[in-house]
């Protein structure tokens, strides 16, 4: 017993920080029903630009200046889809392809960074603990922070305006359009934010890790995606607001669970992915396939009575 | 207030499906003026509409609403200025967001970062009670619980709750049950002369094209064939459309979903 509560614990801290990435897609999947491809590359994009800079002496500059860099790789996303026409998963995948480059890129030329004596906002956080009961959960109090503050700014946010017709862009454009609203600005807003939560996302795990890899955001968007639709299975499309957003939390941290208690029964580390991409598979074909079902049955039923009258 | 001088839209041209959608229209519509349009299948009725509201830019030919040239912008910048509703309920509400939200959007009221008001709030439950749908009641509900005609009238709110200079109508009633049909029929008679608004209604349904508003115009083939308002308009009845349409195209009216009592 002893043993499984800094389990639950790390399972909790990197379920919030990946519970970032989920929000992020929580806006642009959910909400303006772009799948954006391109989050995996800006998953690394921020963990990337956030080490360079932390490195560069700036722990809390570096936290900025991901945000930064990830909406703009919102931004160049946005643009090849509302204003060049390219289809929404090529323009995502394109961005994703080219952010590899640009992240060795801002690397240095090198694919593996180190901040084992780096200042990050952990180390930071870490001193400002140090004397109180809260020591030694730094990483747990930066990820409880930054999902609280980007939970509750969405959550006010997707009842401004601007948040309701992101929204109607994804439901019914059209009428985005005879509200005198012209939805390529507002997918283009929407996945620049979604950009910029998705770089923290990445930022703060690398910091939270001391190091960064080039495949740090490897399968990110279907980790994220499966984690949503989990979360989507507690508090649905009916459901308010705060509560959904709270549901996509949930889904990360419940994602997490599950892929650690996986491990403590001997599932190999390298099965994360392929767990999320069973879930993302199962969650959106189970519906389908159970609307189908009655049809299958019909279809069974028929041949073997045509079978009976043959015998 | 709508003007349009020699416009003309193509489509695939230059192919072996070339079709001239729009072919040299001029047509000046005064403020006030409640227009109804009639013609044959793929006469270029909704095309018309198409090209006033922007949907797409027009080959040639120049667009103006009350003096000023929308030609060449963009759809969503026309439509501060025009209302529009079409035959599928559908395409005017977003479903998976409530009343209050999708009136609120149509609204625009506000900078990007305002939230929806108390007064705004009570504004949409006074104009709603007078739809007398009940709606007044479901704000919070997402609009795809509503049915086609609680649809059609929340949109035929959403159009007008800004008075539009201009109300394209188009088929807006076809697609609803008779009685529902009725009943938007009515709102919008009473939207339109409440307001004054200047609008324009294709219908597929003769009768109505002459007892509804000031202003008939007949379309075949991208072109206008038959435009009649005042005095002559008041004696005129449905044979006589049909003899019209005769005349001027030399084939008998065609559309499928014509009513011709």
């Amino acid at each position: 017993m002893a043993d499984l509560l800094p389990l639950l614990q790390t399972a909790a801290e990197l379920g919030l920080i990946s519970s970032l990435t989920v929000l992020a897609l929580f806006l642009s999947y959910s909400m303006l029903n772009v799948c954006d491809l391109s989050t995996d590359g800006c998953f690394t994009l921020g963990a990337a630009v956030g080490a360079v800079v932390a490195i560069s002496g700036h722990p809390y500059l570096s936290i900025l200046a991901a945000m930064g860099a990830g909406m703009l790789s919102g931004l160049v996303t946005g643009f090849l889809q509302t204003k060049l026409g390219i289809n929404s998963l090529l323009s995502g995948i394109a961005v994703n392809t080219a952010l590899y480059s640009v992240n060795i890129a801002v690397m240095g030329g090198s694919s593996l960074l180190n901040m084992n004596k780096t200042e990050t906002v952990f180390t930071r956080m870490e001193a400002h603990l140090a004397a109180t009961p809260l020591a030694g959960s730094q990483k747990l109090c930066v990820a409880v922070i930054a999902v609280l503050a980007v939970g509750t700014l969405l959550a006010l946010f997707l009842r401004t305006r601007l948040g309701l017709a992101i929204r109607a862009s994804g439901d019914n454009p059209d009428m985005v359009r005879s509200s005198s609203i012209d939805p390529a600005k507002t997918t283009l807003i929407g996945l620049c934010l979604s950009g910029s939560v998705t770089a923290l996302s990445g930022c703060l795990l690398a910091q939270a890790q001391k190091s960064v890899n080039i495949d740090i955001g490897s399968g990110m968007v279907t980790v994220a995606l499966a984690s949503l639709l989990i979360g989507g299975a507690f508090f649905g499309k009916r459901r308010r607001m705060p509560l959904r957003i709270c549901g996509a939390v949930l889904g990360a941290l419940l994602f997490r669970l599950v892929y650690t208690a996986a491990l403590r029964f001997r599932l190999p580390a390298f099965m994360l992915k392929f767990v999320a991409a069973a879930i993302v598979v199962l969650t959106i074909a189970l519906p389908y396939v159970k609307a189908q079902l009655p049809l299958i049955r019909r279809r069974f039923a028929q041949r073997k009575e045509a079978g009976d009258a043959e015998a | 207030m709508l003007k349009l001088e020699h416009v003309c839209k193509v489509f695939d041209a230059g192919t072996a499906n070339k079709r001239t959608a729009l072919d040299d229209i001029s047509l000046e519509v005064k403020k006030g003026e409640f227009m109804t349009l009639i013609g044959a299948n793929g006469a270029g009725k909704s095309t018309l509409f198409n090209a006033v509201c922007g949907s797409f830019m027009t080959d040639s030919g120049r667009i103006l609403l009350g003096g000023e040239d929308i030609t060449l912008q963009p759809e969503y910048k026309r439509a501060f200025h025009i209302g529009r509703l079409f035959q599928d309920p559908l395409r005017g509400t977003a479903p998976n967001m409530t009343i209050e939200e999708n009136l609120a959007l149509a609204a625009g009221h506000g900078t990007w970062l305002s939230r929806i008001g108390r007064a705004e709030r009570r504004r949409f439950r006074e104009r709603l009670a007078e739809l007398d749908m009940g709606l007044e009641d479901r704000l919070d509900e997402p609009v795809g619980l509503l049915s086609g005609g609680q649809r059609q009238a929340l949109t035929l709110l959403m159009a007008t709750i800004d008075p539009p200079k201009l109300l394209l109508l188009d088929e807006h009633t076809a697609a609803l049950d008779p009685a529902a049909a009725e009943k938007i029929l009515s709102m919008t008679k009473k939207v339109v002369s409440e307001n004054a608004l200047t609008c324009l209604m294709i219908t597929h349904d003769m009768q109505s094209a002459l007892d509804l508003g000031s202003r008939t115009l007949m379309l075949d083939r991208g072109r206008i064939i038959y435009d009649v308002s005042g005095e002559e308009r008041k004696h005129l009845t449905v044979p006589d459309l049909l003899e019209k349409f005769k005349a001027a195209s030399g084939r008998a009216m065609n559309n499928d979903r014509m009513l011709l009592v």
